[in-house]
């Protein structure tokens, strides 16, 4: 809450010298130590303060890297291998950043959905919301210009679909594609200015985090009733002790997974084609981005139809930037006034919903599209015989199963004129794909911010408790009859 | 002196006069700013040095019946196949009005010096009209569905014309701006 009394007393002769001046420790002693903060905040509020513990981890190493790195199409690939072999600690340091990306994400979604779920987008933090969306995308540029720099076949050929994607846009897109790479394709240029955007981005990210935390200590955080503060003294507590040591209990605890990773698997988030060297002419079999990008990705290659004169490439890239867009916009789609799901007992099964449709859409994006969701559902391949009829269109006929449909189809060929042009093809049973399930998940991501929408306009929600305090006190009602001691 | 008030300790505003210095100093800075910004937006256009390396003399004479090379111009990627008798009349037969992009197979030759046409070398841009990944080929063992090339990112099947004829890429890989120099050489330019 700004504009809370401040209760710092300078108590050497230098403090009061320097309060008079630069009254920074004043400032830092009523944002970290004196803060009210809602004295029912559950775990789900630990990941701002892992945030900013993430973002200077991935400052420092990366800081660190670029001092080994070398900017440039023949050395780039090079420059990471010796940074991992002969670099003294290198190892540790790139798997740290690598894996700290990975990190970042991880915690940056749970902190989006704890947002969702207790309706902190609401007024008065609408702006505390947007900051934190304009961060997610600073996020994702700057991992997507990271990824590109240790120069491996993933990194080219990620970066080659992403830019491809800009080349889209009707009319000026393949200009503005040429002018993001700086010339017909990924070269040395392009390299070079991803590394220095990669460089300054972080900076970027911490500046609207300061914006950020600034927009939160106006009205004050959110807590899992949704209840404004009403009474400091009984609904708040000071920030130190209380939450400096709940928020560094929980970064000891993310910090030890993070240590498993870098570890024990710091290559598992990761894709053995990124340590082979880039090389344009071979494109990877299966490309993906890193796994955070994935939801993202899936609803990119959802959309194969054309909407009248906007193509199907075209409309994926729509979708794709609406899918981050609509986060920008989500405090005036929903429509309750009640900010918790926790009183919003049917929003809440939707927004459980929306997190299982957010994982599988991720899971769609890793998958190749034209694959069975479920193969054991899959029937039979069939052979399809394609020729040209006597009257000179064309015609195909179809074998179904096993030895004898190769051999029939094999004869009927024979039977054919050479004039008849008879190819052979295995047609793949139809079966449920992943294309299919991505258009169907697609929807309902969007759908669900539609919902929100009418959602909120009638549900009937649950009593909201009077204060923060008194709904502490009715969750830890003192039990009947007399406690027993245990012998 | 109507616009001006004089009082005995203070200086007299002229408000014309402040508004002009106003506007003329708010017009160079912005004017400035917008210079330096054109400079700072241009510079990552191509440079000239990258622009001039848009071109590329190639021998086809060395490309292996029913195989391809494949070439880097400015980075970008393009292949020339040496096709067979039936890889030729399969892109010739094909009934244009199924095809998601029409074209036929003449219109993806470029003629020789004489006018005439050598069906059996097909040139055209090697990254696939989807999101540019690069189409494998007969040298990766896989051709597609059509027998042309088969971009393994999001599953387009080009056939020996280079058409697209399933999957998402909307277009036939382009034909680049290519001349025959001599029976044997061809000239790429981007």
């Amino acid at each position: 809450m700004s504009g809370h009394e401040s209760n710092y007393t300078p108590n050497s002769a230098f403090e009061r010298w320097l309060d008079k001046r630069l009254p920074i420790i004043r400032f830092a002693n009523d944002t970290a130590i004196s803060f009210p903060t809602p004295k029912n905040l559950n775990y789900w509020y630990v990941f701002g303060g892992i945030l900013a513990v993430c973002l200077a981890i991935q400052i420092i190493t990366g800081v660190i890297l670029a001092m080994h790195y070398e900017a440039s199409v023949d050395g780039a690939f090079a420059s990471v291998e010796r940074i991992m072999r002969d670099v003294p600690f290198g190892w540790l340091l790139r798997y740290i950043h690598a894996n700290g990306a990975s990190m970042f994400f991880l915690a940056v979604y749970l902190h989006m959905f704890r947002g969702l779920y207790y309706g902190s987008y609401k007024a008065p933090r609408e702006v505390l919301w947007i900051l934190g969306c304009i961060i997610y995308l600073l996020m994702m540029a700057t991992a997507f210009l990271g990824y590109m720099l240790p120069w491996g076949q993933m990194s080219y050929h990620g970066a080659n679909v992403i830019t491809g994607l800009f080349g889209a846009i009707p009319l000026v897109g393949e200009s503005l594609q040429t002018w993001i790479l700086g010339g017909p394709s990924i070269g040395n240029q392009t390299l070079q200015r991803f590394f220095s955007l990669h460089y300054l981005l972080p900076f970027m990210i911490a500046a609207v985090v300061i914006l950020h935390i600034w927009a939160l200590h106006v009205p004050g955080n959110n807590n899992p009733t949704g209840v404004e503060v009403q009474d400091v003294e009984k609904d708040t507590v000071p920030f130190h002790p209380y939450y400096t040591v709940k928020d560094g209990f929980a970064i000891a605890v993310f910090l030890i997974m993070f240590a498993v990773f870098v570890f024990y698997a710091p290559t598992v988030l990761g894709h053995a084609d990124n340590y082979v060297e880039a090389n344009p002419l071979v494109t990877p079999s299966h490309i993906v981005p890193e796994w955070y990008m994935l939801p993202f990705y899936a609803i990119l290659r959802a959309i194969t139809f054309d909407i009248g004169p906007i193509d199907a490439k075209l409309l994926g890239v729509i979708f794709m930037f609406a899918a981050i867009a609509i986060l920008f916009v989500v405090p005036w789609l929903d429509t309750s006034k009640v900010k918790s799901m926790r009183y919003r007992p049917v929003a809440r099964q939707f927004f459980l919903g929306f997190v299982a449709v957010c994982l599988l859409l991720g899971w769609c994006g890793a998958a190749n599209p034209d694959d069975a969701v479920i193969p054991a559902l899959r029937g039979e391949a069939s052979l399809v015989v394609t020729y040209t009829d006597a009257a000179g269109a064309v015609a195909s006929a179809t074998y179904a199963g096993g030895d004898e449909a190769y051999e029939a189809a094999e004869a009927f060929m024979a039977t054919l004129p050479a004039t008849a042009g008879a190819s052979l093809e295995a047609v793949p049973a139809p079966t449920f794909l992943f294309r299919h399930l991505s258009l169907i998940l697609t929807f309902m991501y969007f759908g669900y911010f539609v919902l929100l929408f009418f959602l909120g306009l009638s549900e009937k929600t649950k009593p909201l408790p009077e204060s923060i305090h008194k709904s502490v006190l009715k969750a830890h009602k003192p039990k009947t009859g007399t406690a027993v001691p245990a012998e | 002196m109507t616009a001006e008030t004089t009082h005995p300790n203070t200086e007299t505003v002229d408000d014309d006069r402040r508004n002009f210095i106003h506007i003329a100093t708010g017009a160079v800075a912005l004017g400035g700013a917008g210079m330096f910004a054109w400079a700072a937006v241009d510079q990552w256009s191509p440079a000239a040095d990258t622009k001039a390396a848009s071109s590329l003399d190639v021998d086809v004479s060395k490309v292996p019946m029913g195989g391809e090379i494949r070439v880097l111009i400015g980075g970008k990627p393009f292949f020339i196949r040496h096709r067979t008798e039936a890889e030729i009349s399969a892109a010739e037969t094909v009934n244009l009005a199924a095809l998601p992009d029409p074209e036929t197979d003449a219109d993806r030759l470029r003629a020789k010096a004489d006018g005439t046409f050598n069906k059996t070398i097909l040139v055209t841009s090697g990254s696939c009209t989807h999101l540019g990944c690069v189409p494998v080929g007969p040298a990766q063992g896989n051709t597609g569905d059509f027998g042309g090339w088969y971009c393994p990112c999001h599953g387009s099947h080009y056939d020996t014309s280079g058409r697209i004829r399933k999957g998402p890429a909307p277009k036939n890989l382009p034909v680049p701006n290519y001349r025959w120099v001599s029976d044997s050489v061809v000239n790429i330019s981007l």
